[in-house]
């Protein structure tokens, strides 16, 4: 097997003048290969082909790939890339949204329900506030890494760490033009994805397959973290202004929303964050009058991908510090201005969508401000701050409510019909075919309990097949919080016909009146026969042959977006959330610590109450991180923090108590009840710790990560609260 | 210079443990180097003359029940950091048989974790303590 390693720009914007091989400085045997050498398009196809394999005439990002070597060890690999010499001439780059061009967009968003500059005109109360968010870097533990080779036969393999099988397997056809039963992509265990391992595999893979084709050996490539960081996907940075009425009571009457995302260099799958961001951008507010523009820029940075929530942390954390905003300048308190103005059952989203009695924001609000008692202690720590000498340790309480739509958006689950496959096998256990992994979400622990209970079965009646795509059908990609509540449903329907269909087969054979029952792996006839499972199964099998059931995801027909107006139904159902945060922070420093999250989320149905309480602690964990300290630091487009004792993710140690409290109001068109829940708790953590900081110190905060040195910034400039009540204070004074 | 890390993963194909950053920050590389934790990504493999190593795979062997309560609190996602997680853990209970979660959070502070937010993890040893 060959070692590969990767030439990397840089150079955030650049020509390639030249890239010269120089075998001679290279280990022996090493090999080298450009975008001269591909065989077919240059481009990962994901949402369109924008994206290099290699960089071909022009780089526009650092560590954008420009050429490839392999060699026989790692070591090697890394010495030949010295080998490799690259002549550029630098260009103009654009490193941030403030650069970028809004008349060159990757992508666009507009939506308006209701008319609303005339609704600003009639408000009481405007208010407005612009939020920022960084790049996040999603720091699996496991780094990518893809071996490719060639079967005797010529068809092409490729294993390695990915969510999605099957973005890989059309990348590689559509790369090398080779027909899809010529390639393979088979996912190993994947240690950890948050999204990073949606897109960018299928560029690794090319990477590993293209050296492979090249030398005719195996090649694995595995990026040590310091080239996972610099190379690979992240959040997206996002800019988002809002302007907001009220009347007096405190209620809405007007968002207008502009939302910029910093796309990076290509498209990869930055149209449909947009579009999910653009959708959660109003938040859990009932609005008559909303209009949401959404656009996503290009800049010099690095490709933005996908990281779980997928957009809607971005929208979240701005609408959430906006509704902060907007009660600090009425007076009233956190908790109050949300109930008052918090989505219920037959409320509409900007969408025009008329939501459903699974709509439990209130109930989420409701439940976390008990559990902590959010009211009082909030109000009594504001009075703290007032009345605190200097040097006294600050304390605060921050609150977020937050929804998350489960699946696919808009069309997309309509456009896959996504199949599972079931088949008996002769020994009478059913295999299942899914294309979906498990990246520690515990699919592989929910799919056989979903199994297991829509048959009547054991886990021991089960197999289930590894996500090979020479094995199991297309059931899409392991994302948007889809697996259980998409891809379980169609598994507990296909076992549920399987059983049936056998069942029925044997009533027949055994001259049966009645119907049988199937449980707990036997099948039982009321006159008290019993037979297990398998027997019964491995009869069919011998007397009819094998019997493959396949089904695909039908979604609710009243499921359908329009994509030019963005009005109709984008998710056919939401989870639903409220965060408490508690912090204390240095009064020297400003250092903050979150001491306590209490997540209250409503999930439809715990299928594995263990397992989906451990999405909300890791994904709450996750998003308090994300607004508290986690940076991407970058100078002239080049990371500064591009190591794990630079890059700061929590430890046990820096890591708050989180107590999650789950509720149900199941959802029917998920397996027994359930929703999506593997995006919604990266909602609510960022607006909530900064909601926290806020009670504490008063500092106004309103971009993320709040660093202790940007909140020493904002505290030296005068950003604190009492500014934003008398601004409001103005407005309406100034309008009589 | 072999790192302890590829002499165990290549050379003894014991993959148990693994890879996270290759420079001493994450800890999922973490081995017991005659009891105590070490990061074997930053041990040269003279270090370990004579010297008894042992690795996830022993101490699945010897104390499987560990490993179920680890499944069993959600201490376990992904599994990347799992192996360092677990021989630092089972370090910290030879010492400290029944930690706080103070103790907890000090004996692990060296390994990250980027799936459970860390409280399946603490629960895991807190359960394990009292049984």
């Amino acid at each position: 097997m060959l070692f590969g390693a990767t030439v990397r720009s840089p150079i955030p914007h650049a020509r390639i003048d030249t890239i010269r091989w120089q075998p001679e400085k290279a280990p022996a045997g090493a090999f080298c290969l450009t975008a001269l050498d591909l065989p077919g398009p240059n481009g990962v196809l994901l949402l369109n082909d924008d994206w290099p394999i290699l960089a071909d005439n022009e780089v526009r990002h650092v560590g954008e790939p420009v050429a490839l070597v392999a060699a026989a060890s790692r070591l090697d690999a890394r010495r030949a890339l010295a080998a490799v010499e690259v002549e550029y001439t630098p260009l103009d780059s654009v490193l941030d949204l403030s650069e970028a061009d809004p008349e060159n967009p990757l992508a666009v968003i507009q939506l308006e329900h209701g008319d609303v500059e005339r609704a600003l005109g009639a408000s009481d109360v405007v208010v407005e506030g612009e939020y920022r968010t960084g790049h996040q870097e999603h720091i699996y533990i496991e780094c990518q890494a893809m071996t490719a080779w060639y079967e005797p036969d010529g068809a092409l393999v490729v294993k390695g760490s990915m969510q999605c099988p099957y973005y890989v397997h059309k990348a590689l056809v559509h790369a090398l033009e080779l027909p899809p039963e010529r390639v393979r992509a088979e996912a190993t265990v994947v240690g950890g994805g948050f999204g990073g391992k949606e897109d960018y595999p299928s560029l690794i893979a090319l990477h590993a397959a293209l050296l492979a084709k090249a030398t005719g050996r195996p090649v694995r490539i595995a990026y040590d973290r310091h080239e996972d960081i610099v190379g690979t996907t992240k959040r997206h940075p996002s800019v988002i202004r809002h302007v907001t009425g009220i009347d007096e009571q405190g209620q809405l009457m007007a968002m207008d929303v502009d939302l910029l995302l910093d796309g990076g260099s290509y498209t990869t799958l930055t149209p449909v964050v947009l579009s999910r961001a653009a959708l959660h951008a109003g938040g859990v507010y009932r609005c008559p009058n909303v209009r949401i523009r959404a656009r996503a820029l290009r800049t010099n940075t690095a490709t933005n991908g996908a990281f779980r929530g997928f957009g809607a942390p971005e929208a979240e954390f701005a609408v959430e510090r906006q509704m902060d905003r907007v009660a600090r300048a009425m007076g009233l308190d956190p908790l109050e201005i949300r109930l008052r103005n918090v989505l219920e059952e037959g409320d509409e989203l900007p969408t025009g969508q008329v939501l459903d009695d699974t709509t439990s924001a209130r109930l989420c609000l409701e439940k976390a401000a008990a559990l902590t008692d959010f009211r009082r202690r909030w109000s009594e720590l504001e009075e703290e701050r007032r009345q605190r000498a200097d040097g006294e340790p600050m304390r605060g309480l921050g609150l977020s409510a937050f929804f998350h739509g489960a699946g696919f958006t808009g069309n997309g689950e309509r456009r896959m019909r996504s199949p599972v496959k079931v088949a008996l096998r002769e020994d009478g256990r059913i295999e299942v075919f899914t294309a979906m992994i498990d990246m520690g979400q515990g699919s592989a622990v929910v799919f056989p309990q979903i199994a297991c209970e829509a048959g009547g079965l054991t886990e021991d009646d089960l197999v289930f097949a590894e996500p090979d795509t020479a094995r199991v059908p297309d059931s899409g990609p392991t994302v948007a919080s889809r697996t259980t509540m998409v891809i379980g449903r169609v598994l507990a329907e296909a076992i549920a016909e399987t059983v049936e269909l056998v069942q029925a087969w044997w009533r027949g054979t055994k001259d049966l009146e009645e119907d049988l029952t199937v449980a707990e792996g036997a099948v039982q006839s009321p006159d008290g026969s019993s037979w297990t499972w398998r027997e019964v199964a491995a009869s069919y099998v011998k007397e009819k042959g094998s019997l493959e059931v396949s089904r695909r995801y039908e979604p609710p027909a009243w499921q359908q977006l329009d994509e030019e107006t963005y009005q109709g139904v984008a998710y056919p159902t939401y989870g639903w959330g409220a965060d408490v945060v508690e912090v204390e922070v240095d009064p020297d420093t400003l250092e903050v610590k979150a001491q306590k999250v209490t997540a209250v989320c409503e999930v439809g149905k715990a299928i594995h109450p263990t397992l989906c309480a451990g999405q909300i602690e890791g994904g709450t964990l996750q998003a308090v991180s994300w607004g508290l300290m986690e940076e991407v630091k970058m100078e002239e487009g080049r990371y500064l923090n591009d190591r794990l004792a630079t890059y700061i993710i929590p430890t046990i140690g820096d890591s708050p108590e989180i107590e999650v409290h789950l509720l149900e109001q199941p959802y029917e068109g998920g397996p027994f009840g359930a929703k999506g829940v593997g995006e919604l708790p990266m909602d609510g953590g960022a607006p909530a710790a900064l909601a926290a900081v806020e009670n504490a110190t008063g500092i106004w905060a309103d971009e993320i990560p709040a660093t202790p040195e940007r909140l020493t910034a904002w505290q030296e400039a005068g950003d604190v609260v009492e500014s934003i009540a008398g601004e409001a204070t103005k407005r309406s004074s100034s309008e009589d | 210079m072999a790192r302890l890390l590829d002499v165990l993963r290549e050379r003894l194909e014991l993959t148990g443990t693994k890879e996270g950053c290759g420079e001493g920050e994450c800890g999922a590389c973490t081995v017991l180097l005659e009891g105590r934790p070490v990061l074997s990504c930053l041990v040269p493999l003279v270090q370990c003359a004579e010297r008894e190593i042992q690795t996830v795979e022993g101490l699945a062997d010897s104390v499987p029940s560990f490993f179920e309560q680890f499944v069993a609190t959600g201490g376990v996602q992904c599994g990347a950091c799992t192996p360092g997680i677990v021989v630092t853990a089972a370090a910290l209970l030879v010492e400290s048989p029944k930690p706080t979660r103070d103790e907890v959070q000090k004996a692990l502070a060296g390994n990250l974790c980027r799936c459970t937010g860390y409280e399946g993890i603490i629960r895991a040893l807190i359960e394990e303590a009292g049984r």
